[in-house]
């Protein structure tokens, strides 16, 4: 991005007195964060989250397969991103390039390292038969901060999942049963930007296009960290970390409000 | 045995309820959504813009692009694997030259105008709800259009001719006629004609006599919506 220099340097000037483009404060999300859940009637469980502008939707679809060797009494999850040439001019149709795996497989870490899915609960038949949950992230609108927007709205998806009906080895996607999908732990993500000397949090687009570099930290309710993942070409200092951790753990306590207030 | 009822109730000549909502996608040049039970298409504008590779510019005109893709969870049974399929190629192909007689994109050489189409939710219907989505995306964008162009799938079960079929009769058990229309309800033209199944002469002039009736009710919604985006408050 190299037509950005000043845009840059005004922005960074801007956050020294604590001051952004569209008025925010440099930790304040965009609002309002709104979660539909329940929106998609062909997957079993389905969110639709918005931040300011930004609009994601995450479908889960569950299928049964035969464990894994390893794991013989476990199911699986699998997270897959798509960065819709519909939701930004910049994406190009065709396979999931190097920011859509990113972003898939960080969430991925997220859900699946704090254990939010009970795996073992999804086991039909040890050995031979458990289910599979396949979760899929499409933004519709992307005006900055993908990250963040799809942890929430995977998470909320997860929670809306409920298990088709399942007779004679045989999946009837038509009919849902009352069955939730066990979720235990809510991760939420919270990616904190640096940029010159300041912090901030839910980047718009503008501001993506500028930063110094993101550290992404999913959290558990009890602060317990459970995915890292730094973007951005300058490096952090120890004492940098250690703020940004901080300002996750706080920020993530806000996010999570939304997801049990629309429990 | 004789189909003698819709399963959701519907006469035979009416349509699933329908809901248009343009300008949904606020980093698009234009946008929709558009409904007709439960199949639903996000359709997004962006140009006319730069083509690349360059090969593929054309220094008379600007050219039209069409992309249909079901989100992997839009599907009534398994997930659809993400990239496409040779479905949803010809689809992309049928939709295209059901939108490019009402553009004029003389004014754009070596350009192109990309129209994507997703569908998070499908239940029969899904490219019929993409054009009528993409035709008001292209009019939200700005371009210069000749009419909009609205589409349904009309059809025939066992005996009756119907429209909109649902996906209770898309796979009903007997004889079923599935043929998806484009029409401009001006211009009074068909830009979308395909058939899975059987029918007379006599049943396909009527048939689509009842398309067109239908997509006189669609026009009507989809300019409603286009109105709804350009409103000018008071101040």
């Amino acid at each position: 991005m190299k037509m950005h220099k000043e845009l840059r340097e005004h922005i960074i000037k801007l956050l020294e007195k604590g001051l952004r483009l569209d008025g925010r404060k440099s930790l304040q999300y965009r609002s309002p964060i709104v979660i539909k859940k329940g929106i998609i009637k062909t997957a079993e469980g389905s969110a639709h989250v918005s931040i300011g502008d930004t609009e994601v939707l995450a479908g889960v679809k569950l299928e049964v397969s035969e464990p894994y060797p390893d794991t013989p009494d476990e199911g699986g999850i699998m997270v897959g991103a798509e960065l819709l040439p519909l939701s930004n001019p910049e994406f190009e149709l065709g396979p999931p390039g190097i920011q859509a795996i990113e972003l898939a497989r960080v969430i991925d870490r997220g859900i699946r390292e704090s254990k939010a899915i009970d795996l073992k609960a999804l086991c039909i038949k040890e050995g031979e038969k458990a289910w599979t949950v396949i979760i899929d992230i499409c933004p519709i609108n992307d005006n900055g901060n993908l990250f963040d927007a799809s942890a929430l709205a995977v998470i909320s998806a997860l929670m809306d999942t409920r298990f088709p009906k399942y007779e004679n080895e045989k999946i009837d996607y038509k009919v849902k049963t009352d069955k939730k999908l066990p979720v235990n732990v809510l991760p939420i993500a919270v990616t904190v930007i640096k940029l010159g000397n300041s912090f901030l949090v839910d980047p718009d687009t503008e501001e993506e296009n500028v930063i110094d570099a993101r550290l992404t930290v999913s959290t558990k309710e009890d602060g317990t960290i459970c995915s890292l993942q730094k973007g951005g070409e300058t490096p952090f200092t120890f004492e940098e970390i250690d703020k940004i951790v901080d300002i996750a753990i706080e920020k993530s306590a806000e996010l999570r409000q939304h997801i049990l207030g629309n429990r | 045995m004789t189909y003698t009822k819709r399963a959701d109730g519907r006469r035979f000549d009416e349509m699933r309820p329908i809901e248009a909502k343009v300008g949904v996608i606020k980093r698009a040049d234009g946008s929709a959504f558009f409904r007709i039970g439960n199949t639903s298409a996000y359709a997004a504008v962006y140009g006319p813009r730069n083509l690349h590779p360059r090969f593929l510019q054309d220094p008379q005109k600007g050219i039209l692009r069409c992309n249909y893709n079901m989100m992997p969870f839009s599907g009534t049974g398994e997930r659809v694997k993400p990239g496409g399929n040779r479905r949803s190629k010809e689809i992309s192909l049928v939709t295209q030259m059901a939108l490019l007689p009402v553009l004029n994109l003389d004014e754009y050489p070596n350009s192109v105008v990309d129209v994507f189409i997703e569908l998070p939710q499908t239940e029969a219907g899904s490219r019929c709800a993409g054009i009528c989505a993409a035709s008001m995306a292209l009019a939200d964008a700005g371009l210069i259009m000749n009419d909009l162009v609205t589409a349904i799938s009309v059809g025939k079960v066992d005996d009756k001719l119907v429209v909109d079929l649902d996906s209770s009769e898309e796979s009903y058990d007997g004889i079923v006629t599935d043929l998806p229309v484009a029409i401009l309800p001006n211009l009074n033209k068909i830009t979308l004609m395909q058939m899975d199944g059987q029918i007379t002469k006599e049943e396909l002039r009527k048939v689509l006599k009842m398309a067109q009736e239908a997509c006189k009710t669609i026009y009507e919604i989809q300019k409603s919506a286009l109105k709804e985006r350009y409103v000018i408050e008071d101040a």
